[in-house]
């Protein structure tokens, strides 16, 4: 089993997928309890993964390497090295803990639950994959059901937010295509990542391999998402369900960064090295852009949805410097941010069923009423502000301290957006949950066992993580050193870097 | 031989996190006996050991007196290294005890003080957490640890200032404690970064305080954009510091703190808390001794924050206001002793602070608490007869903080007068003396305001309402009991540092003295003179000849507290119409005061204001011009489609009939972008890849 463990956990939800399709449509409960056995074994899975996976060694492992189609050199290749195992076992507890969140959809369930499975295969597959052609499918194949999943299932303005998703990301797709055309192209035809990661070391830095740089990372930028190419992300938040803003938050943003490191890093170090002071630009406007923007907002998913662009930009600084702690620090808090701004959109979730609304003003004093939720959600908040002793200052600390070390500035600065963060977050919390209680919510139940299930054990790897981090840490670090290896900042990043510090 | 207790220092560390994890979790469904012997219960034993290991310490010969208690490797990244490993030597092993021991009274006072209150688990729960996270930041070995105590701290005043959240004045001024504080913290981390950089080019790759002592003389001439790195670093700590401890620019969110149950008050915004700052620079002292600059600073800071806050402290009504100014004067005594290096000076009168502070709070607890809750000093007065202990406990803590000799506070504070007056200062010679100008100042101004105190709560008639007043009575016993302790120990607790001249051997120096350097005691006696190396051996002079000086500071020190008391004796007790007439002949200058010299509203315009504004700014940019710019290309795009569709149909359509249909519909198909034909996308995608395919074939 354990040769294949990774086209199980990849297909598993597809064949879910499909025994869906055969049940009755009426009957939810045995919809449901497919979907749960569907994210179950891959959960189970991950965790064997995680545990035979051999961290001494950069070199990909669980290979399955198999010709697909001769004619063009298209391989089904898949395997996984310590970045990917991580990025795995986030997907495949988030998929399972997004099941439990779907419990309340009552509207096309059939629909729903399938296009949920095929979603988690196209997400397993894009972590997994390495063949860029397989690669590129996984990453279409996951993009059809998010645009259905929000396009039916989502809010009022399901379909602006769906097609505004769809086409950000297709205006990707194509860049991505084309820039892996030419990679195909220029390196004997094949698509095997490992071959162009071994290769990636002798392409220079000429205007071609800039373009192609570049259109893979406005790509992979969209996805992050990088400013400016960000206000897709809100909108589909606002308007997705809950379950799925959780998986867009929670794995659909680490895929682009997933794919900057494996792709723009690992193929092109050479450019790379001349854009490392570009992306810790970027980085710090997307933390500060993000917080500011956020503290403005009145809907209080748009604000979760603005600090998912924040935190994301403590992952751009990370990978920006080239150093392992700002590398470890950038993939732990990829991980730390799936759990912690899952566990926000979830208690978004639960307050949006209650009061069918999300204004954040409209609330206030529901401390009283509902104390089990405002102790679970005032934790995520804290977790998001990054409080010491929870996973995710952790992260934030080892990127702004390999950040530091290059960029001294623009950490610096960086660091005032943890400022910021604590300001809204903590206005948020009294806002919802501080004060007399609003006379209009003296009747909400508090959170319940399902709801409470959900959130509960992101809560736990939240504390365990900033207690202990070293099993994440142990996990990623020599595969990502070995990607950061040979890489630096070129005269011209270092060079800018004197002129603007 | 290690002692025993050296491998059982996390067990004092988790203790409190026991108990507050036991009462968060299952307190609520528990009997009220049961949380308060488990939130006692655990405070008490952490101070028991806590007491093993000082009693351990003292076993061992002064240069071999640090005990590390290493846990597990905590981060390990590359060559960056943080353990979770816990270090207790004569500096921390004082704070555990005043912490764990001043921690525990307050405990069994809220047990009496919060006997009413629903949500009593939730206090003690927050309450034990509190003292968790102080002790991580006293015995953390390395900086992160102490950052993750540091914070915490913080976390545990939020939550605790907001206790009584659903009024929403009380989460506001939790809320603004936690960001005030953040950013201090922003500065401290940045602290952190410099040093761990600084440390690193060094080729030391370390955070751990021992190691970061043994090497600090590799940063001598280390500079960062033109400075020296110990001074940038330390000055960056300094604002961590002016956070957490409540100095100028950042003392503001103190005051409001007092919002919080007054136990807590006396906890964490008295005696423990607040002094991190004055600990830290305590432990960092190897690198502050590096970086004269920081050091005036710091002295300069504590200097003008003393006074800032003492001259607010004598107008204001509110009983709880009046100490928590207190407090920040007070702090800064402790910071201008740390800015002329007197560190065990300063450490000193945290101790004897910690202890008289905590009960006048708890003192002024219990008036408020026989009172009904009200907290206007105007509205009291005369309570002295129908409450004796905790007149007397508090009449004991007054003399204590203004300094009456034999009382714990005057030995600590003229030992800062003394040093401060005493220790040359390299970059402004004037320093001493300007420094010691304004203690004796603020000696005085405290012993006023701290009489008026007296005066208006204790003495008088009383001026509340009939109901009130048919309502005051002694607190019980479980409030009375810790007022007699902490009295005992306001006056004993100077004992442990009377100086030389007054025929003392003060313990206190030569305990520390392996921390802060020198090692000797006769070295120890004087601290002041490792300032500055080029100073340091005409300051050794000029303080071992400074005896005769520090008689004299005593003595004028003693006349303007007396002075103080005179006034304030003579203004409200008896003319007690003075106050107002005064008042109203210098309105101006009245109301300034009184309203804190506007320091609140102006930063509430500079700051808040100002960022909520640019989150409005950037809101609008980002809705309006951002996504404006994404929706006009699409616009823009369904435009052109529909041109090109014409352009097709009138020029190339009869040319290539296939293709031109093909392009119309196309373009029909792109003008309806917005109604959701993906199917469309995909085909284009498809066709783009075969184009590209067939065109690299081709070529």
């Amino acid at each position: 089993m354990m040769s294949h463990i990774l086209t199980l956990m990849t297909f598993i939800p597809l064949a879910g997928a499909v025994a869906i399709l055969c049940v009755p449509r009426d009957k939810h409960e045995l919809i449901k309890r497919v979907g749960v056995i569907a994210t179950a074994i891959p959960l189970a899975l991950a965790v064997l993964l995680y545990i035979n996976f051999d961290r001494t060694t950069h070199q990909f492992q669980f290979v399955e390497h198999y010709k697909w189609i001769e004619a063009i050199n298209i391989e089904y290749f898949m395997g996984v090295d310590g970045l990917s195992v991580i990025m795995v076992l986030l997907n495949a507890l988030l998929c399972f803990i997004c099941i439990f969140a779907s419990w309340g959809v009552n509207k096309g369930v059939k629909g729903y639950f399938a296009l949920f499975l095929l979603l988690d295969t196209g997400m397993m597959g894009v972590f997994a994959a390495l063949d860029f052609f397989l690669f590129y499918i996984f990453w279409e194949v996951m993009l059809l059901p998010m645009y259905f999943l929000i396009g039916i299932w989502g809010g009022p303005r399901r379909e602006y937010a769906a097609i505004k998703f769809f086409l950000y990301t297709l205006l990707g797709s194509v860049l991505m295509l084309l820039a892996m055309l030419y990679l195909y192209f220029t390196n004997d035809h094949t698509f095997d990542m490992t071959r162009l990661i071994a290769a990636g070391s002798g392409v220079g830095m000429d205007f071609r391999t800039i373009l192609v740089w570049l259109a893979f990372f406005v790509a992979f930028a969209i996805k992050v998402p990088v400013f400016p190419f960000h206000t897709w992300l809100p909108d589909a938040h606002v308007e997705a369900p809950t379950a799925i803003s959780v998986i867009l938050a929670g794995i659909l943003l680490k895929m682009g960064a997933y794919a900057i490191l494996r792709i723009n890093f690992s193929m092109l170090p050479l450019v790379t090295g001349h854009f490392s002071y570009f992306l810790a630009v970027l980085g710090l406007i997307n933390i500060i852009y993000g917080a500011l923007v956020a503290m403005a907002q009145k809907d209080l998913k748009k604000l979760v949805a603005y600090s998912s662009i924040s935190h994301m930009g403590f992952v751009l600084l990370g990978i920006s410097v080239f150093t392992k702690q700002g590398i470890n620090g950038a993939v732990l808090q990829m991980f730390n941010h799936g759990t912690i701004t899952a566990m926000l959109f979830l208690m978004v979730g639960v307050i949006y069923d209650r009061a069918h609304h999300r204004e954040i003003d409209g609330f206030g004093g529901l401390a009283q009423q509902m104390p089990a939720f405002t102790g679970i959600s005032c934790f995520a908040f804290f977790a998001a502000l990054g409080l010491p002793g929870l996973s995710s200052f952790i992260s934030e600390v080892l990127v702004l301290i390999g950040a530091f070390n290059v960029y001294r500035l623009i950490t610096i600065l960086a660091v005032s957006g943890v400022v910021i963060t604590a300001a809204y977050c903590l206005w948020t919390v009294q806002r919802l949950f501080l004060g007399p209680l609003n006379p209009k919510y003296a009747t909400l139940p508090d959170i319940n066992r399902r709801e409470m299930f959900t959130m509960l054990p992101l809560a736990a790897i939240v504390v365990i993580l900033g207690v202990y981090p070293m099993p994440v840490l142990d996990m990623i670090d020599v595969s990502l050193s070995h990607i950061i290896e040979g890489l630096s900042p070129s005269p011209f990043a270092a060079g800018l870097a004197m002129l603007i510090p | 031989m290690e002692p025993w207790v050296k491998d059982y220092i996390w067990v004092i560390v988790l203790l409190p996190l026991i108990g507050a994890a036991f009462n968060g979790l299952v307190g609520f469904k528990l009997d009220k006996k049961v949380v308060s012997w488990v939130g006692c219960g655990t405070v008490g034993a952490a101070f028991a050991i806590g007491m093993v290991a000082f009693f351990s310490l003292l076993q061992l010969s002064p240069q071999h007196r640090h005990l590390t208690n290493h846990l597990y490797t905590w981060i390990s990244v590359g060559k960056l290294k943080a353990d979770a490993a816990f270090l207790v030597d004569p500096l921390s092993a004082i704070m555990i005890l005043v912490v764990t021991g001043v921690g525990l009274v307050i405990h069994v006072y809220s047990v009496g003080y919060m006997a009413h209150d629903k949500s009593y688990w939730r206090f003690f729960s927050h309450l034990n957490l509190f003292i968790f996270f102080m002790l991580l930041l006293v015995l953390g070995d390395n900086l992160f640890l102490f950052f993750v105590g540091w914070e915490g701290v913080g976390l545990c005043s939020y939550l605790l200032i907001g206790f009584w959240y659903t009024e929403k004045y009380n989460a506001v001024c939790g809320m603004k404690a936690f960001i005030v504080n953040r950013i201090g913290d922003f500065g401290f981390i940045i602290g952190i970064f410099i040093l761990f950089w600084a440390m690193a080019g060094r080729g030391v790759w370390t955070l751990n305080f021992m190691e970061l002592q043994e090497n600090a003389h590799l940063l001598a001439d280390v500079k960062l954009w033109g400075v020296g790195v110990a001074t940038l670093a330390t000055l960056f700590f300094f604002v961590g510091a002016a956070g957490k401890s409540a100095q100028i620019p950042l003392y503001v969110w103190l005051p409001d703190a007092m919002a919080g149950p007054t136990p807590v008050s006396a906890l964490i915004h008295a005696a423990t808390m607040v002094t991190a700052g004055v600990y830290m620079i305590g432990r960092l002292n190897f690198l502050y001794l590096m970086a004269p600059a920081t050091l005036t600073v710091v002295a300069v800071g504590g200097a003008a924050t003393a006074i800032l806050a003492a001259s607010i402290g004598t107008v204001q009504n509110d009983i709880k206001r009046v100490l928590a100014y207190s407090t920040i004067s007070q702090l800064g005594y402790m910071f201008m002793a740390m800015g002329v290096a007197a560190f065990s000076a300063g450490i000193f009168h945290l101790m004897t602070h910690a202890f008289f502070k905590a009960l006048l709070f708890l003192g002024a607890g219990s008036v408020i608490h026989a009172m009904s809750d009200k907290k206007d000093m105007r509205e009291m007065g005369g309570v002295r007869k129908r409450m004796p202990v905790t007149f007397w406990t508090f009449l004991v803590a007054t003399l204590a903080i203004t300094g009456i000799p034999g009382f714990a506070g005057f030995f600590s504070k003229d030992e800062i007068l003394w040093m401060a007056a005493s220790t040359p200062n390299p970059i402004f010679e004037n320093l001493p003396s300007l420094l010691w100008i304004v203690g004796f100042l603020v000696a005085g101004l405290t012993a006023f305001y701290m009489f008026r105190l007296m005066f208006m709560t204790f003495f008088g008639e009383c001026r509340a309402d009939e109901h009130t007043k048919s309502h005051i009575h002694e607190s019980p016993r479980a409030m009375t009991v810790p007022l007699v302790v902490l009295a005992l120990f306001s006056v004993l607790g100077g004992y442990f540092g009377v100086p030389a001249i007054l025929g003392g051997s003060n313990r206190i120096h030569n305990f520390l003295a392996p921390v802060f350097g020198g090692g000797g005691a006769g070295h120890a006696l004087s601290p002041g003179v490792t300032l500055v190396s080029t100073a340091a051996k005409e300051g050794a002079a000029a303080v071992q000849g400074s005896h005769g000086l520090e008689v004299t500071l005593m003595v004028f020190s003693v006349i303007v507290v007396l002075a103080g008391i005179f006034v304030a004796n003579f203004m409200y007790r008896k003319h007690p119409d003075y106050p107002a007439r005064l008042a109203d002949r210098f309105q101006r200058v009245y109301r300034a005061v009184l309203n804190k010299y506007y320091v609140d509203e102006f930063y509430h315009i500079v700051f808040t204001a100002t960022l909520l504004r640019i989150n409005a700014a950037l809101a609008w940019f980002d809705d309006k011009v951002i996504d404006g710019i994404v929706n006009g290309v699409g616009w823009i795009t369904r435009r052109f489609s529909s041109v090109n569709g014409v352009f097709d149909n009138l020029v190339i359509d009869g040319m290539v009939n296939g293709l031109a249909e093909s392009t119309i519909s196309a373009g029909g198909r792109l003008r309806k972008i917005q109604s959701g034909r993906i199917q469309t996308y995909l085909y284009y995608v498809l066709g783009g890849i075969l184009i590209i395919v067939m065109i690299r074939l081709v070529v």
